[in-house]
């Protein structure tokens, strides 16, 4: 414990200190920020500059420039990861300066793909040279400032540099990119540059083939980057094809298996092998052709069918094919005219696989009686008569029962239909599966239990391979959000976060679809139907799959190789051009592949329509709060703590996300609590997460003040969500080099043994069961990190439990964990250092998950807070009561009922639950990716004690410092553009950014209570609620008795608290849980014996606080259950009960005396803490119980210097309409004063306009002022 | 144009009907399930001459009568033999290894009508016509102890154009026994549990949504939907004599013409009303 607690201080300190730094810092880029966009350009390019230096430019001046950008770095300088560091360095590679030298010298070499790439490598050192040149002129203050901090900053770039070669090409390629781009701005000089810039650009393309539905060729030149929409918008606009939706693009891996290619994602991350070929094909078969609104796209439908059908993926039989076959010909040849139509016209058509003579006959007599259709008619009834057949738009997919029969899977609109032969032996409606999930070969779905059922029931299918069953549970998360997800009235873009992977879908749902078509205001365009003699001669003698083929070899034999060639060369130049994402391209090069950020993500927020704020929180002051995905303290962790656990069951696809999105909230709070590292750590996962926000969100410095502003908006759409799963649905976890943890503290490195990947699932397994237990997330994240950490360690023993499948897999791992956890428990008792560094990585490792924030919108309109105010009130929200909420207020209940005797006994029933809820969202989020882990881990090798597990996880960090900082020099340009505060220096280095976000932090905290004050506020406020739960648990249970919840998890929920209130559970505890329970009550134990000790001091400071009405928030010097929490937590809401309307969203917030486990270590913060809840006056009775199907939950958390901000959204579905929930936390922390109402008003403003269509229903400022800084330096 | 089943608008269309008179050997040697009263042979003509009777006489069906072969006594049973959907008949492979003769004489009247005619030759299936319910939109094939899962397969082979589902029926002769089609999109269903389990395991098979008609007794749930153009509706089921609270069900079908029509006979040897003919809807000639 000393040494740690050593540590910490020292971290503390630091952050103080950089807290001044950015002070000064701020000053400078103010100043520079005036010069605009040149100078926003030259900031962005001196920090992707500094980035690409970085290597090199330790010993030249680049260092400068980097320390500049990272002017906290001082003391924070070792806790970046290297990433961060390495980002710099790329953005550096950017500056003007060089591009233009670069480019002149360059470019004339460029033509060839090999001399540009020599050139880029050669380049960007030179660039840095010049940019960091450059830089010290302009920044020479800073330098001075920063030298030190950069000093230390170079080597981990160093370390990162040769760990990533690969990213540095990338590096230098942005460069270039950026060269171009700043060339624009630059003058005459920067012309000559982009001359030979240009060939460069050119040489990046590749050719692109596509097949289209009537058997011609569309061809075009792609640029190496370009995302699958890009292709895809540009075949459609060649088709002339408005209602694009429907369609997708194929193509073919081993020449068998096709894939649909993510418009999302890059192409070349999707296709690996050099000739690129697609095929154009209808990816949603619409169930009801008649409804599609232009003639044309019916006809490519008639043309996808005519191809399924000739294939014999669409089984017809023989008078089906000859009618189809006869308005074929209809539609193609016209009236059938006896004197043109000769006896054998008819066989140059295709109408079957097996076309005979006596069909040919057939389709030739119904010929005649379709005389006076229209094309356009004979296509309708086409599809009338196709959109019958029983296998329209059923998508196959081999596959094995349990019993290793063969069966197919067909995926169609209305859900899952399981074949054997040709029979169809089961059928799974969308609304009957809770959840999609793979894992390895296996693909999995979970069955709402039936009627009489009380359980549900997870099916297990085995597939031919992993791609196979990644590929089968894309094709259902597809089709479900797709057909099923959007309700009419919500034409939201739904999208479908599936929880296990990053994957989404993230087009259109057919109801946004149907709504745009509507909108299609042009002439019907003309367009030549003479298909399917072409398509029959394609097919003639081969089947389409084996035409593509062909086709693919073709293209290799003529252009392919000259493509390929093309491409090699290219490549280099390509890789420049990720500056044109600006933000794809910082996130490309630093991210781990998997976690990627696409522009796809932000546009969907834009494409949000419906928003309804319903609590906010607001505290401070950006002045650009529009998108805030970062972690929301209070609401955001007590929802998603509870979410998990009991949620999850219910969540129809994501739940890895969820649990993911606990993790990460729980990490929130102990970075908030831990200490200055933990909160820089997260904040740059934050700016990652959304660079929307990171350029809106600039707070002035406050003093020690955080606001924390929380948005919860219904009905919102879309969010992009990526986590660190991987496509598959696997968690990946980069392995850090061992470079990275160099850059710890020396202390930590010593527990760092988190190399191992399954750290972070059997960590967060742990957290979830914990505090399913618990329902305290400071205790349960102070026990699993530990717990967690010996699991790792356990993992290759216990390797044997993972093999089996499905369910199996899933209850074998809990208890697992369980036992895990008891013995991690001890380890963690006995030592104490581990916890709060380790706590900090874990945070960062949370983190990561939350890559995707999407807001492009930055909206700064200051209105008058007044107005603000006024139009929030007059707004009439509707009131929703969380979900969360509820489970927290239960869960509270639970625990503040019985005292401190009883809350072993109390635990103990927990536990019970816990299982029950546990073991489903365990198996669909968790499970996965423990068994992924545990695999990762083993091929490692063993981990070897809990110091292994330390080391892996500061990997991780490292690689979410990574991502962040990639994000960061996207806010960077944003906040630039935006505000104009003249951080624009500071801005301009992502590294930069993220120690200043951090200094802010600490630096309004001040203290370590601060991060832990934010955090742990909104922890405490979250227990005060569910100590306020007993009238609201009433009120709560009552209403959900109202709504009809189809969830049985609500049920559940029900019951137990029903239960609780009753004053004791029902052994309602499952049996296999037993290990668990064990282990839980060993904790109980434990964590009653501190509250003992605890509660009386925290009597005593309640009292303080009522007085007061502000609560003072001491940190808990010892280990702090969560029980006391608690336990203080009623008479804290006492004194400072908000202004909270009927709903039970109890928005008080008090003392924060939550310190969690981490604020052990950390001095004690006194702070004043003032809660002010705004509620819409309109509060819908229903809000509050909603109870419907959670179909996706995301959280996203995005930080910036001084502002951090949670989003949290949650998708539910009631009675077919979709509801979205927004809400969001902003969390700012600064020295300097802000206009706190201002800061509020600024928030719910573009909260607004960012989700017109959403009301605000709840706001609720919390608002800590340090009272002592005794703690402090 | 025949489309596809012409949707649920042409659903029970009918114009021939084939039957087949009943031998004598009926009475002693017609398989049953359950032992019980002898066969009144007699009054079973009579029923027979009736059920006929309405279908030629009030209906206007061609109705084409096969005699009777006393070499197999359940041949008064013709749907076990013969599936017809559109203009494709599929000729069955009875689980009666007894009644598998019956099939020759049905072979020759489809062929007469001109129909696509699939014969079930695999020697590993079995089909009872019994079990298969066609709704108009897909097949549900009961899996008894007269009809397997080739069976089922080669239905589904036959009629491609329709998904085919498989229901388990374990406590009943046949699917029908407890089930079939009241009017388009309605299904009448018996009120035993094996009933009532028999048709969740439908609805969550099906794409569709379909109404249901439960009626108290299983083997009057068995009727016979026609939609005669010059009629409308036409539902045949028990007579009340039979089934007094099932007829009353019935009798609340307000659009239906309701032909009560007796079959205390050949319901001794398993028989229902749907047994005994086979619906062809043969279009008019292109």
């Amino acid at each position: 414990m000393t040494t740690e607690v050593g540590s910490e201080t020292e971290v503390k300190k630091d952050s103080e200190q950089l807290g001044p730094d950015k002070a000064k810092d701020k000053p400078e880029e103010a100043s520079e920020t005036p010069g605009d966009q040149k100078s926003r350009e030259t900031s962005s390019g001196e920090a992707q500059d500094s980035s690409v230096p970085a290597p090199t430019n330790q010993s030249s001046p680049s260092s400068q420039k980097k320390e500049k950008s990272s002017p906290e770095s001082k003391g924070i300088s070792r806790f970046l990861p290297p990433w961060l560091k390495k980002q710099k360095s790329y953005t550096l590679a950017e500056p003007k300066d060089e591009p233009k030298k670069k480019a002149t010298g360059e470019e004339q070499v460029v033509e060839e793909s090999e001399s540009q790439a020599l050139e880029g490598v050669a380049q960007p050192r030179k660039s840095l040279e010049e940019a960091t040149e450059n830089r010290q002129n302009a920044k020479a203050g800073d330098r001075e400032k920063h030298s030190i901090s950069s000093a230390e900053i170079q080597p981990s770039k160093e370390d990162g540099k040769e760990t990533e070669v690969e990213e540095v090409a990338e590096k230098k390629e942005e460069k270039q990119e950026e060269k171009r781009e700043t060339k624009e701005v630059q003058t005459a000089e920067i012309k000559i540059d982009n001359i030979p810039q240009k060939s460069p650009k050119k040489i990046k393309t590749v050719q692109c083939k596509v097949m289209l539905l009537d058997g011609t060729e569309y061809s075009c030149d792609l640029e190496k980057r370009a995302r699958g929409q890009v292709l895809f918008d540009k075949v459609c606009e060649h088709l002339n094809l408005l209602e694009k939706d429907y369609f997708g693009l194929l193509f073919y891996e081993n020449s068998e298996q096709k894939n649909w290619l993510d418009s999302s994602k890059e192409i070349k991350r999707q296709i690996r092998s050099l000739p690129w070929i697609f095929t154009f094909n209808v990816k949603f078969y619409p169930p009801d052709p008649s409804q599609l609104t232009e003639d044309i796209t019916r006809y490519f439908l008639c043309l996808q069918l005519r191809q399924d059908i000739v294939s014999g993926r669409l089984p017809c039989s023989f008078v089906t094919h000859a009618l189809l076959g006869s308005y074929t010909l209809q539609a193609e040849l016209g009236d059938h005219d006896p004197e043109e139509h000769s006896s054998d016209y008819i066989s140059e058509f295709q109408f079957a696989p097996n076309q005979t003579q006596e069909m040919e006959e057939k389709v030739a007599e119904l010929h005649k009686t379709h005389r006076g259709l229209t094309p356009a008619q004979a296509d309708s009834q086409f599809l009338e008569n196709a959109k019958r057949l029983s296998m329209y738009g059923v998508d196959l997919h081999h596959a094995k029962d349990s019993e290793g029969v063969d069966i197919m899977l067909g995926v169609c609109a209305n859900g899952l239909l399981i074949y054997k032969d040709r029979l169809r032996i089961n059928r799974f409606a969308w609304p009957k599966i809770l959840k999609i999930s793979y894992k390895r070969s296996n693909f999995y779905i979970k069955v709402r239990p039936a009627e009489l059922e009380q359980f549900e029931s997870t099916i297990g299918f085995k597939l031919p391979n992993h791609r196979a069953a990644k590929r089968l549970w894309k094709v259902c998360v597809e089709h479900h959000t797709f057909f099923r997800l959007l309700s009419p009235e919500q034409p939201p873009k739904a999208k479908f976060l599936t929880l296990g992977s990053k994957f989404r879908y993230s087009g259109r749902t057919q109801a946004q679809t149907r709504q745009a078509s509507n909108l299609i205001d042009r002439p019907a365009p003309y367009f030549e139907r003479t298909s399917s003699k072409r398509v029959s001669r394609s097919l003639d003698g081969a089947p389409m799959g084996i035409s593509d083929q062909s086709l693919v070899r073709d293209f290799s034999a003529t252009g392919g190789q000259a493509a390929g060639d093309k491409i090699i060369d290219l490549e280099a130049a390509g890789r420049a051009k990720l500056k044109e994402g600006g933000r794809e391209e910082d996130e490309s090069p630093l991210k781990t592949p998997q976690l990627e950020f696409t522009q796809d993500g932000k546009n969907s927020f834009l494409q949000l329509t419906h928003i309804h704020p319903s609590s906010l929180p607001i505290h401070p002051v950006s002045s650009h709060l529009t998108y805030l995905s970062p972690v929301p303290e209070i609401d955001m962790l007590s929802d998603i703590s509870e979410e998990d656990p009991f949620e999850e069951p219910l969540l129809t696809i994501p739940d890895i996300s969820e649990c993911s999105s606990m993790e990460q909230t729980s990490d929130h709070k102990k970075t908030g609590t831990a200490s200055p590292i933990n909160s820089l750590e997260l904040r740059p996962l934050a700016s990652r997460g959304s660079p929307a926000v990171e350029g809106k969100i600039r707070t002035n410095d406050y003093k020690s003040t955080e606001l924390c502003v929380s948005f919860s908006f219904f009905r919102c759409l879309s969010f992009s969500f990526r986590s660190l799963l991987d496509e598959d649905g696997y968690i990946t976890f980069p392995s850090l080099p061992d470079v990275c943890i160099s850059f710890l503290p020396p202390g930590l490195q010593h527990y760092i043994p988190i190399t191992s990947p399954s750290f972070i699932p059997s960590f967060l397994l742990v957290f979830v069961l914990l505090l399913s237990a618990f329902q305290s997330i400071p205790f349960s994240l102070t026990f699993s990190l530990p717990l967690a950490l010996s699991l790792c360690y356990l993992e290759p023993k216990v390797t044997s439990f993972s093999s089996s499948s499905g369910n199996d897999l899933n209850d074998k791992a809990e208890e697992e964990e369980v036992e895990y956890e008891e013995e991690e428990a001890q380890q963690k008792i006995s030592s104490l250092r581990v916890d709060g560094e380790n706590i900090y990585v874990r945070h960062s490792n949370l983190m990561l998950e939350d890559l995707d924030k999407t807001q492009d919108d930055l909206l700064k309109h200051q209105a008058s807070i007044s107005e603000l105010k006024r139009n929030f009130m007059e707004s009439t929200p509707e009131p929703r009561p969380n979900e969360w909420e509820k489970r927290r207020i239960t869960p509270l209940s639970l625990q503040t009922q019985g005292k401190k005797g009883d809350h072993i006994f109390q635990v103990k029933t927990l536990p019970g639950k816990e299982k029950q809820w546990i073991p489903m969202p365990w198996i669909a989020g968790a499970k996965p990716e423990e068994t992924d882990k545990r695999h990762a881990s083993r091929a490692e090798g063993p981990c070897t004690g809990v110091s292994d597990a330390d080391k892996s996880s500061h990997e991780t960090l490292d690689i979410v410092e990574e991502k962040k900082q990639a994000e960061f020099g996207i806010e960077e340009t944003l906040v630039v553009d935006e505000t104009n505060k003249g951080k624009m220096q500071v801005a301009t280095d992502a590294g930069e950014t993220c120690k200043v976000e951090h200094v802010s932090k600490k630096d309004s905290s001040s203290l370590p209570s601060d991060s832990s004050s934010s955090s742990s506020s909104s922890e405490s406020e979250d227990e005060e609620v569910g100590e306020y739960h007993p009238h609201h648990r009433a009120i709560e249970e009552v209403i959900r008795e109202e709504q009809e919840d189809e969830e049985d998890m609500k049920r559940k929920e029900h019951e137990e608290n029903t239960q609780h209130v009753e004053a004791i559970p029902e052994g309602s505890k499952p049996v296999p849980v037993e290990h668990t329970q064990v282990t839980v009550e060993d904790l109980v134990h434990e964590n009653t014996i501190t509250v003992a000790t605890e509660e009386k001091n925290l009597s005593e400071q309640i009292k303080q606080d009522v007085g007061e009405e502000k609560e003072e928030e001491q940190l808990k010097l010892n280990g702090d259950v969560s029980h006391v929490d608690i336990d203080v937590a009623p008479q804290l809401i006492c004194c400072s009960e908000p202004p909270v309307v009927k709903t039970e969203m109890v928005t008080i917030s008090d003392a924060t005396q939550r310190t969690e486990i981490s604020t052990k270590e950390i001095p004690i913060v006194q702070t004043e803490t003032k809660t002010i809840t705004y509620e819409s006056s309109q509060l819908d009775g229903n809000a509050v119980g909603d109870t419907g199907v959670l179909v996706s939950a995301q959280t996203i958390t995005s930080e910036s210097i001084s502002t951090t901000t949670t989003t949290h959204i949650t998708k539910m579905v009631k009675g077919g309409v979709s509801e979205t929930r927004i809400e969001k936390r902003i969390v700012i922390t600064g020295d300097a004063d802000i206009d706190h109402d201002e800061a509020l008003a600024q928030a719910i403003k573009e909260a607004k306009e960012q989700h017109p269509d959403m009301s605000v229903t709840r706001v609720v400022v919390h608002k800590e002022t340090e009272l002592a800084e005794e703690d402090e330096d | 144009m025949a489309g596809l089943g012409g949707g649920l608008a042409a659903f029970g269309r009918c114009t021939h009907a084939v039957v087949r008179a009943l031998p004598e050997s009926l009475c002693r040697q017609a398989l049953r399930s359950v032992a019980g009263p002898e066969v009144d042979l007699a009054r079973a003509e009579r029923e027979h001459q009736l059920y006929v009777g309405v279908l030629r006489g009030k209906l206007g069906l061609q109705v084409l009568e096969l005699p009777a072969d006393e070499s197999l006594p359940d041949c008064v049973f013709v749907e076990d033999v013969a599936v017809v959907c559109e203009e494709t008949a599929l000729l069955t492979r009875p689980g009666a290894p007894s009644r598998r003769k019956e099939v020759e004489a049905m072979k020759r009247v489809l062929e007469s009508l001109n129909l696509n005619i699939v014969e079930m030759v695999d020697e590993n299936a079995t089909l009872d016509g019994g079990d298969v319910l066609f709704t108009g939109r897909e097949f549900f094939v009961g899996l008894s102890k007269r009809t397997n899962q080739r069976g089922a397969e080669i239905l589904a082979d036959t009629f491609k154009d329709y998904a085919v589902s498989t229901v388990p029926v374990h406590d009943s002769l046949h699917l029908k026994s407890f089930c079939s089609m009241a009017g388009p999109n309605l299904i009448a269903i018996g009120s035993s549990e094996a009933a009532q389990k028999a048709l969740k395991t439908m609805q969550q098979m099906s794409d569709h949504r379909y109404d249901k008609l439960t009626v108290p007794d299983d083997a009057a749930a068995n009727c016979i939907y026609l939609n005669i153009p010059s009629k409308g509706h036409v539902l045949l089921h028990r007579a009340p004599e039979e089934y007094p609270e099932s007829a009353k069900v019935f009798e609340k079908l307000k659009d239906h013409m309701l032909i009560p029509i007796a079959n205390t006979e050949l319901e001794k040897v398993d028989g229902s009303l749907t047994c005994c003919s086979v619906f062809i809807n043969k279009a008019s000639e292109l």
